[in-house]
């Protein structure tokens, strides 16, 4: 994986002297909350509903065993045991004290990690698969351009002041496992047909209160070009986004307003405009980066054999290894979600095994998924079964992967003061009600998603099940959706009717899956059942 | 404290500043303010002639006057470019960076809060309109 | 009843006015009625209080129970970790943001 040089390090440890300067400042009454705000902000500090609360970039979702190790580090001295991990790869801390947080930064630029730009009107963290380097149907690795691209966006001097937050996918396979349909501007890496590679660039996705699937903005654009290509999209929504109503002004507004054809078309006049600046990033430092992300040793004489005669390991193997490209390796994912666990939480004993355990088994490396799981990339099959062994023990070996109980959670109220319900109970009983390991491998893959709020931050969206909280004259209030996919189909759930208690919503799930299981056709999905009956069927079934 | 912060040698033009609207239609001014929503690149014909630009912020979280400059100095405008309105000290060295030389924004800016600001970075990880060598060049010398 | 709310500047910790102070107990709070705002001015001026607030509570025995959930789950600390909450021993404080 990348590793920082002296110039990457220079550039991290003076934010975390700027920043301690600010919060100096602050604390000194020298500046307002109001001021100081978009500044702490930019560094991913948040004054929460019990604190402030820290989000820390894990840039694409990497990270080795050292780094790790201080995110366990940082959850103990200065948090409360513990981490949550987001929907965008990342890492929060919920109980930050602010006259601490420029010391935290301070350490954390000691392992080549930061905060910056994870939240305000910042570009974001840059996402990629979480696959990547592993996958076998990827074309090449994505996350050097994802690095690019990541470097080439942060203290961006024209670009800091946006009108709102800007998310940034890159993916190389037509399975998206990224969701990066969902994101402002979305990469995804293809050959023409001369075999020369290039990007198919979609612009205008997100989540929030107006959820839009991206559209193809760009069919071919030559990796030599994405961050200038980048620039004009950014100046065109810099230029163009509505700025009368804080809830219009994302990009996704502006495209879905003019129409795909017309912003692509102002985008390309505008890269036009750029292309003499000559502000591209040359192939020779994108060569640089990519020999970071060379593939690790594989050991050519790994045996491809698993011994599955342990019926609890078989199952795990089932449910959580994917295949890899190295024969004789496999991809590891290890769910964060168990049986009556928060969602995308970890113990910092657990985060410090995994650590160990990625240095031992997955040549030092882990990713975090955008579904708040852990993923091991590349682990011999001769070792799976030693290393299920040690996960279990911790908890980390829940069989659920893509399964009903591994919920996408956000926050919600019990941590999020934007929340209007909270979404780790649902998830919770949900998870409680499906409990039964071989009903959920029966039902079979089912993406459930719950949102605590409009901001969607859980998903719920592209959900196959959805599920958003809302305020009904000051009670929590649960609404249902059904249908929606982050994945290469993309699509967005649609609501089912009226809104549930906490646990009419977990009786609700319950009704629509049986309503499932007896529509459902051989080896249909919910998500393929629900596309070829309708939502017809299941309203009738909750409402009637 | 001081009103006007300024990074050019020579003078200040003393010239009344026009709006973009009011500048095409008259022939002999050569100062014009850019507002937040004005298209800097409406002046492009006149860059012959112009001496000084203001480009107003309106709320500091507003930044799409960093854009007008930056077109600016792209399009070859070696003149003044003077941030006004909502400006905060932290956001000078974005703005030299993007092509500002002066300053007078509503709250007058400490000389000195500005000169750590500025000197905080030693690096700029992409080129703008200022001549600081990004460091992908500096990585590849 | 209406109480103040905000965060401890330098620490975040949820704190209420007590009339005189502030303490991370809602059951110091203290009604303020319909005059705040000077109030609130004055305490966050000094820093002694950050983005300070009014909500609305009911006066009960057991001290001002905020009127909204969220308010109540920000009193106590999050229903799902019992043990990071102001009232770690109390299997029943969960009821009373519920």
């Amino acid at each position: 994986m990348y590793q920082y040089d002296k110039y990457d390090q220079a550039m991290v440890n003076a934010r975390v002297e700027e920043f301690r300067d600010q919060a100096n400042r602050r604390i000194a009454g020298e500046l307002t909350e109001d001021q100081f705000k978009p500044l702490r902000l930019k560094n991913g500090l948040y004054l929460q509903l019990h604190a402030y609360m820290l989000r820390v970039a894990i840039p694409y979702g990497t990270l080795n065993s050292r780094q790790t190790r201080m995110l366990a580090s940082i959850a103990r001295k200065y948090d409360r045991g513990y981490g949550h991990f987001t929907t965008r790869q990342n890492i929060q801390y919920n109980w930050i004290k602010l006259e601490q947080a420029a010391d935290i930064l301070a350490e954390l630029a000691t392992v080549e990690m930061h905060a910056i730009q994870t939240s305000g009107e910042s570009i974001r963290n840059v996402s990629a698969d979480q696959y990547a380097g592993a996958a076998a149907d990827e074309i090449i690795d994505p996350r050097p351009y994802a690095e690019l691209i990541r470097q080439a966006t942060s203290f961006h001097p024209e670009f800091s002041y946006m009108p709102r937050k800007f998310k940034i996918a890159v993916i190389a396979s037509d399975e998206d496992r990224a969701a990066m349909r969902s994101h402002d501007l979305g990469f995804k890496l293809i050959r023409n047909e001369k075999g020369e590679l290039g990007f198919e660039v979609y612009v205008g996705g997100g989540m929030g209160r107006t959820p839009f699937i991206s559209p193809l903005i760009r069919d071919f654009l030559p990796v030599d070009h994405m961050f200038s290509y980048t620039e004009a999209v950014l100046r065109v929504w810099n230029r163009w986004a509505r700025r009368d109503n804080i809830h219009k002004q994302r990009v996704k507004i502006l495209v879905h307003e003019w129409g795909a054809e017309k912003f692509a078309e102002r985008v390309e006049a505008e890269w036009q405009e750029i292309l003499p600046n000559a502000s591209d990033i040359p192939h020779k430092e994108l060569e640089r980066i990519a020999a970071y992300f060379a593939p690790p040793a594989f050991d050519e004489n790994a045996t491809d054999e698993i011994d599955l005669s342990d019926p609890d390991f078989k199952i795990w193997v089932e449910q959580n290894i994917k295949q890899h490209k190295q024969p004789g390796y496999a991809i590891v994912n290890i769910s964060l979600k168990p049986a009556q666990g928060i969602p995308g939480d970890a113990s910092a004993d657990q985060i410090d095994l995994l650590a160990d355990l990625a240095e031992q088994y997955s040549f030092d490396e882990l990713r975090v998924t955008h579904a708040q799981n852990i993923v091991f990339p590349h682990v011999k099959k001769s070792d799976l079964y030693a290393l299920w062994q040690k996960l279990d023990a911790a908890g980390l070996a829940p069989a659920n992967i893509d399964l009903i109980s591994d919920i996408i959670a956000c926050p919600g109220l019990d941590y999020c003061s934007l929340a209007n319900a909270r979404s780790i109970p649902v998830a919770q009983k949900i998870a409680e009600r499906f409990s039964d390991p071989e009903g959920q491998r029966d039902l079979g893959e089912l993406k459930l998603k719950i949102s605590g709020c409009i901001n969607a931050c859980g998903h719920h969206h592209v959900g196959h099940i959805g599920i958003l909280g809302v305020d009904r004259k000051g009670t929590e209030n649960y609404q249902l959706l059904l249908g929606g996919s982050g994945a290469e189909d993309a699509s967005l759930a649609k609501i089912t009717g009226p809104g549930f208690d906490e646990n009419g919503i977990v009786d609700a799930v319950e009704t629509t899956i049986t309503k499932y299981r007896e529509l459902r056709e051989d080896g249909e999905r919910f998500l393929d059942t629900y596309r070829r009956v309708g939502m017809a069927p299941f309203k009738e079934a909750l409402y009637d | 404290m001081t009103d006007i912060l300024r990074y050019r040698d020579d003078d200040a033009p003393m010239e009344p500043v026009v709006t973009i609207s009011s500048f095409s239609e008259q022939n002999n001014s050569s100062a014009v303010l850019i507002e937040a929503g004005d298209d800097a690149r409406d002046l492009l014909p006149y860059l012959d002639r112009l001496q000084l630009v203001v480009i107003d912020f309106p709320r500091f979280r507003d930044g799409r006057g960093y854009s007008s400059a930056r077109i600016l100095r792209e399009a070859g405008y070696t003149g003044e470019i003077r941030a006004v309105g909502d400006v905060l000290v932290d956001q000078i060295w974005h703005m030299r960076r993007c092509g500002f030389d002066s300053f007078a924004p509503n709250s007058p800016l400490d000389p000195k809060v500005v000169e750590e600001s500025l000197s905080r970075y030693e690096y700029v990880y992409q080129s703008a309109a200022d001549d600081a060598v990004p460091i992908w060049k500096l990585r590849h010398e | 009843m209406n109480i103040l709310t905000g965060n401890d500047l330098k620490t975040g910790d949820v704190i209420w006015w007590t009339g005189s102070d502030w303490s991370r107990h809602v059951e110091d709070a203290v009604d303020v009625g319909d005059n705040y705002e000077a109030i609130l001015h004055k305490e966050e001026a000094a820093s002694r209080v950050n983005s300070p607030y009014a909500i609305s509570a009911e006066a009960t025995e057991d001290g001002p129970r905020p009127a909204h959930i969220k308010d109540r789950v920000r009193a106590l600390g999050p229903t799902v970790r019992p043990d990071l909450t102001l009232k770690p021993a109390d299997p029943d404080a969960g009821n009373w943001v519920i």
